[in-house]
Order: structure tokens, then C-alpha cells, then sequence
């Protein structure tokens, strides 16, 4: 009933005439430029580049539902706020000394921000960048702070995130954003890395650096408590090294399967959802960073950690196999479709290019250049929940 | 065997020696400097100021010694997310490296 609630809230959005709004859009990072610029989608040129955004390494960016406004998290601890229409800055405040990310609450109007530095989460009100709320995500006896990863929105006004050092979970209600209450799931795994929500917003999903496993926590039934599941799943041999951490962010959903990197072994593991047990892998060329699903398609797309990272591999789910292999460039950081999948934006960071791919055949269809390109955003992803 | 001995300790030492010494010619430089920004910068910040990895800011390492850093760039730091980066920089390369990191990045 609420899916279908959200779908006909999403399809009434879609009919409305949106005055300057451009969903269409796409937001791309310019990592070591401080900048981001935004690109029209359909004429794949840019509309817009707006610079001074600080240390953008790492940096991503969120989008309100109406796709007005822009979020975007910088390394540095810096929160800019963009006008997309205007394509002009509008609202920016450094926030915190080291950030990893955000995400946007109830409705949009709260933009969560996920910092290692000082270690926590801080909560602002997303029109006037005012901080409602500091949650310092305090673990060791001596009042040590951990980094926090994995920041994600999940129903009920809530927020779910990880503790790396800490190698645990919280819950925090947001129910009055001022006055937030944390729910903490101890041990939940040793160096949880990144977390995400599935698309029902029931199940948040830490992938574990310091074991070979992933820690699952039903929000539905958070009094059952963090559960490992694919413990195991390096069969004991010795990880290999990592030389960029995977992400979670855009994570491959095909029905009931979940498509994961492993972290220390060259493979895509296929969990299904239905009893969260191992249901296949997929060996591939190097360490997975992203593995996203193509909308519509039961396929994802897989880059890669340094030094095998100019390829993206193309894995068709019924099979089980890699079916396609692309060589966008130089440093691949980063894959996002359309949604209606039909094309991949691809960043490829030391060739200063997006290309832009024709998803059915392969060919590249268009090439945009850009400085550094991290980070490829639809803003259509401001009216999705939960990805 | 003890001359061959004497003789290997020799090696060993001049090209310890060498590694402190020896400077990456321009080229080398400039793709050391585009893996430690944007590489090692994908943990420790694409300006060193750390990110899951520890800031690599010379108030920081000069808590420790040249040999301790380079180990760890060429054979990383196990029990730590820090891989090995022997496959790509010499430990000559990597001395190199720590160097220019304790006079901060430009």
C-alpha cells in the first residue's frame, strides 16, 4: 500500500509542471578542481560549473525531491548547498573537519552529514544550513570518537550509519530532528566500511573490511539485533590487498538478489534476500568498488580499485557471467545510469572524461570533458528512497 | 661463503644507501606525485589530510622514523587497511615519497 502510495505520489510529481526544474540533469564532481558542473542530460552539454566547493575527494552529492536544490558533501568538511536551476551556489558552511558524505531526511528537509572528523553525525536544517543537531559518535572508555560511514535515511524518520573503529551500528530517531535518540548495536563487525538500505527500506547492510562477512540489521525488527550474514565467504584464504575501499552506494538490486563487492577477493557475490544466504559469485578482474544495477535489466556494471581500474565489467545476472568489458579510460570512478537505463555515464578520472555509453550495445555515445571527474549524479535520484 | 656473505651485507647496505639518496627523474615525479594525491589520496584525502587512513601532514609523521614509512608504502601495514605498494614504488620511490611528504604537499 505505501509503495503504491510513493509511486503515485512520484507519478503525480512527474506530471506537475515544475517551473526551471531540470530532473534531467546531471551533477558531476570535479574532484581535485574544488568544482562540479552541471550537465543537460538529453543535449549531454554542461549547463554549469560552479567552482569554490573546497577539497571535493570523496565528495557526493544528494538532491531535494523536487530537484531544486543540490547537496553537496565535500572531504573537507564543507556542505554547499546548490541552486540547479540558477546553477549558482547558494548556502555553504564547513561543517566538520573531515566528512565522508549526507544524505537528506524527512521529505528533504534535513540534510544528515556522516564525519570522521570529529567523528559523528551532525543534523542541518536544508534551507537555511543551520545545525539542528550534533550526535558525536562517542565509543571508547576514554570518550574516543569513531569515523562514521554508511549514512543512510530509512523510514520512519529515522537514520541508520556504521562505526569504522568502533565496528558498530546506531540507529538514530529523527522525530524531532533537534533532539535525535540513538539506538546502538554493539559488535556488529570488525570495520564496517560502507552501509546501505534496501529498496523497501527494511534491511541496512554493513560491508565488513576487518572480516569476511557483512552485518544485517532488520529495521523492522531492530530488537532482534545485528545478524552476520556470508560469514565466511574468503573460505579462509588470505584476503588480497585493497587499494580503495568498495562502496556500497547504487548496490545491485535484481529482484530478490543482492549484488555485492567482496573485499579482498577479485569477485561479486550474489546474496539473495529471501533467507540472506550466498547465492552465487561472479569472478571478476580486480577489487569491486561500485556494482550497480542497470534499471530494468537484469545486469550490473562493476569498476575497480587501482591499479586494474580503466575497465568496467558488465555481468548479466541470469548467467552469472561477465558479458561485456569496457575501457572508458584511465582511473574509472564511478557508474551511473539513466533511469530508464538506457545509458551509463561513466567517470574516468585521469583521462578528464565522462562518457556517456549506449548501455544496450556498448558504444559510447557521447564524451564530455571534465577535470578529474569523481562523482556522476542523476538528479532524478532526489526522487528516489532509500539508494 | 663468509666473503659472499660480506659481500651481499655490502650490496644490501649501498643500496640502502642508494634508497635515501637516489631522486625519480621529472617524469617519475609527476606520476608518484598523481598516485599519492589521487591514489593514497582516495584513504588519506586528496590533500593528506586524512580520510579512513591516517593524515600523511608532517606534524604527523614526523612521530615517525623514514624506515618505518617507507615499510609501510611498499609492504603495507598488516592488521590495517594500508595494502602493499611494492608492485608500484620502489622502496627508493618511496623514500622519495616520505620525503616530500614531511616538507607538506604543495
Amino acid at each position: 500500500m505505501i509503495s503504491r502510495a510513493v509511486a503515485f505520489l512520484i507519478g503525480l510529481a512527474l506530471l506537475l509542471p515544475s517551473p526551471a526544474v531540470e530532473a534531467a540533469d546531471v551533477l558531476v564532481v570535479e574532484r581535485a578542481s574544488g568544482a562540479v558542473q552541471i550537465v543537460d542530460a538529453e543535449r549531454k552539454t554542461q549547463r554549469a560549473r560552479i567552482e569554490g566547493l573546497g577539497d571535493l575527494s570523496h565528495a557526493t552529492a544528494v538532491f531535494t525531491p523536487d530537484g531544486s536544490y543540490a547537496f553537496v558533501f565535500g572531504r573537507d568538511g564543507g556542505l554547499s548547498k546548490i541552486d540547479l536551476a540558477r546553477g549558482a551556489l547558494v548556502g555553504r558552511v564547513i561543517q566538520g573537519g573531515n566528512s565522508i558524505g549526507g544524505v537528506l531526511a524527512k521529505g528533504g528537509k534535513v540534510v544528515a552529514v556522516a564525519n570522521y572528523v570529529p567523528g559523528g553525525v551532525k543534523l542541518f536544517d536544508a534551507s537555511t544550513l543551520v545545525e539542528l543537531a550534533e550526535i558525536p559518535a562517542v565509543w571508547g572508555p576514554n570518550g574516543e570518537r569513531s569515523k562514521v560511514v554508511g549514512l543512510m535515511p530509512a523510514p520512519g524518520d529515522r537514520l541508520v550509519f556504521s562505526l569504522w573503529e568502533a565496528g558498530e551500528i546506531w540507529i538514530l530517531d529523527i522525530a524531532d530532528p533537534r533532539k535525535p535518540a540513538v539506538t546502538r548495536f554493539k559488535d556488529a563487525g570488525s570495520f564496517p566500511y560502507d552501509g546501505n538500505i534496501t529498496p523497501d527500506g527494511r534491511h541496512y547492510i554493513a560491508g565488513l573490511f576487518g572480516e569476511d562477512g557483512l552485518a544485517l540489521l532488520d529495521l523492522e525488527h531492530p530488537e532482534q539485533g545485528v545478524r552476520r550474514i556470508l560469514d565466511g565467504y574468503g573460505r579462509g584464504e588470505a584476503p588480497l590487498p585493497v587499494y580503495k575501499m568498495p562502496h556500497l552506494g547504487g548496490w545491485g538490486v535484481i529482484g530478490d538478489l543482492l549484488l555485492l563487492p567482496a573485499i579482498g577477493r577479485h569477485e561479486v557475490l550474489l546474496v539473495d534476500r529471501r533467507g540472506w544466504r550466498e547465492a552465487g559469485r561472479v569472478a571478476v578482474q580486480g577489487q569491486p568498488v561500485f556494482v550497480v544495477a542497470r534499471p530494468g535489466r537484469s545486469e550490473v556494471w562493476v569498476n575497480f580499485a587501482h591499479p586494474a581500474n580503466d575497465v568496467v565489467e558488465v555481468i548479466d545476472v541470469a548467467s552469472r557471467r561477465v558479458v561485456r568489458r569496457l575501457v572508458p579510460g584511465k582511473a574509472v570512478m564511478h557508474i551511473e545510469f539513466t533511469p530508464d537505463g538506457k545509458e551509463a555515464w561513466v567517470s574516468a578520472r585521469d583521462s578528464g572524461a565522462i562518457v556517456v555509453y549506449d548501455a544496450d550495445t556498448g558504444e559510447p555515445r557521447a564524451r564530455l570533458a571534465a577535470e578529474s571527474p569523481s562523482g556522476v549524479f542523476m538528479v532524478s535520484r532526489g526522487l528516489k528512497v532509500g539508494s | 661463503m663468509p666473503r659472499i656473505a660480506a659481500a651481499l651485507a655490502l650490496a644490501l647496505a649501498a643500496s640502502t644507501a642508494a634508497a635515501w639518496a637516489a631522486e625519480p627523474g621529472p617524469a617519475r615525479q609527476a606520476e608518484l606525485l598523481h598516485l599519492l594525491k589521487q591514489d593514497c589520496g582516495s584513504c588519506h584525502g586528496l590533500t593528506m589530510k586524512g580520510g579512513l587512513g591516517p593524515a600523511l601532514v608532517p606534524e604527523r609523521l614526523a612521530e615517525r622514523t623514514d624506515e618505518t614509512l617507507v615499510e609501510a608504502i611498499v609492504d603495507g601495514r598488516p592488521g590495517t587497511a594500508m595494502p602493499p605498494w611494492r608492485f608500484a614504488v620502489t622502496p627508493e620511490e618511496a623514500a622519495w615519497l616520505v620525503r616530500t611528504l614531511r616538507e607538506g604537499l604543495p
